[in-house]
């Protein structure tokens, strides 16, 4: 008769916490929340906008308070951290040639950086005029 | 006398075991030592009942695969004189024990076997046509992804397989990749299927860790996002080819 009887390990809710890698990864996924949060923020300014120059202010008013602008930064700060972790990872999803020679990882993670400071620029020319 | 590196063990024997324990162990620490060398002296003179596999001692057969201190390791590859605080091993994350250090890699065999890994061409090169030419370019597309030695580190590495294994996982992904990407093959067709269900590349979620732990650096996540991108071009090939 087989004795066996696999034993299978839960991983419970706090499997992320047991890797630092794994953590990091969960920091990284977590940057959606905060950006999905700041995003009906910002809608609602817009709503608010569309209701006239003292609906506008009064909402800029709320977001003077402290807690919004340490809100504002912690977005910064996470989506930032974001970026930096997937611009990281991006040359994984390119295979990209020149001839016979693969472009280097470097290259890749560069053109991300560069493409990031070219659409920054060009939204603040266009907030900016 | 040499210095002794206490080794904690997860032990899990079926038959008299309702979950598994740690044991621990005293081993006589020697710089070369590798983690398998310690399971062996543990087994020949401390406890000839501690079970773990291994077959090749040099990081090609992928039998010896364990987690040492929380993390995926070949146990042939691994080294006592990098863990001076001493070590915890246990089975591979992710696959049920079988026993001690031996997981039941069954699942896992079937998702490699899945894939098809073989070239498939209704029309292969006779004899006449002389040797199959590739260049470096071609060659270049697979050969990374062809060094997989299926110790399965990746899956104990992949938090995506362990919520859910209907997941194809990464090291069968990487295999199809292989294939795929080969110039002799002309199996993509049928495979694309596996890449383009919910269970294939799109299961994944880019979490890394499986080529971080990879021995071979065959860089599964490179691989399923490669895939991500072909069974994107799948999709929108197939809107314009409608009833195929
Ligand atoms: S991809 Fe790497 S970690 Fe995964 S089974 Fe193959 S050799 Fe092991
Ligand atoms: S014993 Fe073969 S890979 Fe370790």
């Amino acid at each position: 008769m087989s004795k066996r009887k696999p034993y299978v390990r839960k991983m419970g809710a706090t499997w992320w916490l047991k890797n630092t890698f794994h953590t990091k990864y969960i920091i990284r996924e977590g940057s959606s929340l905060v950006i999905a949060i700041y995003s009906f923020v910002l809608l609602f300014g817009l709503f608010r906008l569309s209701q006239g120059a003292a609906a506008f202010n009064s909402w800029l008013e709320v977001m003077s308070h402290p807690a919004w602008l340490l809100f504002h930064l912690l977005s910064l700060v996470w989506t930032l951290y974001h970026s930096v972790t997937w611009f990281n990872l991006a040359p994984k999803a390119a295979n990209l040639w020149i001839g016979q020679k693969r472009i280097p990882d470097n290259w890749i993670v560069t053109g991300m950086y560069a493409a990031l400071a070219l659409i920054s620029l060009a939204g603040l020319v266009l907030v900016l005029i | 006398m040499a210095d002794v590196m206490k080794i904690d063990i997860l032990r899990y024997r079926p038959e008299t075991d309702q979950e598994p324990v740690w044991q621990s162990y005293d081993v006589p620490y020697t710089r070369e030592m590798s983690v398998l060398e310690a399971l062996a002296y543990i087994k020949d003179e401390l406890d000839p009942t501690l079970s773990y596999r291994w077959s090749c001692r040099m990081a090609i057969c992928g039998s010896c695969g364990m987690m040492v201190n929380g993390i995926p390791k070949l146990g042939c590859k691994t080294f006592l004189r990098d863990y001076p605080e001493g070590m915890k091993i246990e089975a591979l994350a992710n696959f049920p024990i079988e026993r001690d250090l031996v997981v039941d890699m069954s699942d896992f065999i079937a998702k490699l076997e899945a894939i098809k890994p073989y070239i498939i061409n209704d029309q292969p090169a006779s004899l006449e046509d002389g040797c199959h030419n590739q260049s470096p370019k071609q060659l270049a597309q697979y050969k990374q992804f062809s060094m997989c030695i299926n110790c399965g580190l990746c899956y104990a590495a992949c938090p995506q397989y362990g919520l859910d294994n209907s997941f194809t996982g990464p090291a069968a992904l990487a295999l199809l990749h292989r294939y795929n990407q080969d110039s002799r093959d002309k199996g993509k067709a049928e495979r694309m299927k596996i890449v383009n269900a919910e269970e294939g590349a799109w299961g994944c979620t880019f979490v890394g860790y499986c080529s971080q732990v990879c021995p071979k650096d065959v860089d599964p996540a490179a691989a399923i996002q490669l895939g991500k991108v072909e069974s994107a071009k799948d999709y929108v090939i197939a809107m314009f080819k409608p009833g195929e």
